[in-house]
């Protein structure tokens, strides 16, 4: 049963597009399943950890004029603090770490599909933990840096404070933005994963180079715009809620 | 009256169908905002990269209403919460 139409083209498995369970354990009474997501994300995690060592590594005798791997790692840390430059001011350097790694992971976790994983951003599960780091960074901000009576007259805003009646709205609308902002993430390459796993699928015989060029789209235009998405409107939602600060 | 299993996941698909016509808007917005941002490099080619960036980040934020209709999609085609 299932996807009839699919599945009748011969050998196609909806589940080979899915999240699906490697290994049960135990954990306390509950049951955890360790899912292809979590390999992913463990084979990510050590490519990016064997390239922070060897930078490390390299940078312990880094030289004026650099070359090689020196370089390539300048360029890319300029580009990320530049990014955070351009759309946070002053506030920037605070955030060069979080936004960097944001960056950095989620656009290695959207590229993976090119190397045969399944995208771990494919996975809500991964999606909405960040979303909600970023909620909990713009709320910390926002309390921090307004004043608390600035904060319920914000919270009240086309009404007068004195009228709480838009309150309920407002805070509804605060709490869609992790929803949203993971939710985009999410949809986009999932829909994209499910695109490519539906023209190897369907296509099998027909499918020679030629989704090369859709691997282009949908992995690396898709996925690198997604990511700078994320990252732009994570520091867009906390250099608003910092203020001038 | 009970409807049978594929009853249930023939509507599931066609709800799958109407689902995804919320791609329309969009794309009606996405193209507005593209024809925009050449309007607006046109009449300022110094400012390309700015524009540009603002362009895609507008049309990624259009873009979410019709994901949603995509994810109601994707969830009535593959998980099934109706049969």
């Amino acid at each position: 049963m299932g996807c009839g139409i699919l599945l009748s083209s011969g050998g196609f498995d909806s589940n080979s597009f899915m999240i699906h369970g490697i290994f049960k354990y135990s954990f306390f009474g509950h049951e955890v399943w360790i899912t292809n997501t979590h390999v992913s994300i463990l084979i990510i995690l050590i490519l990016l950890t064997v390239f922070a060592i060897l930078v490390g590594n390299r940078f312990k005798k880094a030289e004026m004029e650099p070359k090689g791997l020196q370089n390539v790692a300048e360029l890319i840390v300029e580009f990320l603090d530049g990014i955070v430059d351009k759309s946070m001011g002053k506030a920037a350097p605070r955030y060069y770490n979080y936004i960097g790694t944001l960056f950095v992971f989620i656009l290695v976790s959207n590229i993976s599909g090119l190397l045969g994983l399944r995208p771990p951003t494919a996975d809500y599960g991964v999606t909405l933990p960040m979303g909600i780091l970023t909620f909990i960074l713009v709320h910390y901000a926002e309390v921090r840096y307004t004043k608390p009576k600035d904060l319920w007259k914000d919270k009240c805003s086309p009404m007068p404070p004195w009228l709480p009646i838009w309150l309920p709205i407002n805070i509804i609308s605060d709490l869609a933005v992790p929803i949203s902002l993971s939710l985009r993430l999410f949809a986009n390459v999932l829909s994209g994963t499910i695109m490519m796993a539906l023209v190897y699928g369907l296509l099998k015989w027909i499918a020679l180079a030629w989704p090369a060029a859709l691997h282009v789209y949908f992995d690396l235009f898709s996925g690198a715009i997604q990511t700078y998405v994320f990252c732009m409107l994570t520091m867009t939602y906390i250099s608003n809620a910092r203020g001038d600060a | 009256m009970d409807f049978n299993e594929n009853f249930v996941l023939g509507c599931s698909a066609i709800g799958a169908g109407l689902a995804v016509i919320a791609g329309i808007g969009p794309g009606v917005g996405q193209g507005i905002a593209a024809g925009h941002g050449a309007a607006a490099v046109g009449r300022n080619p110094g400012a390309r990269s700015e524009i540009m960036s603002t362009m895609l980040l507008g049309q990624a934020v259009a873009e979410t209403t019709g994901l949603y209709g995509l994810l109601v999609a994707m969830l009535l085609l593959f998980v099934k919460p109706l049969v």
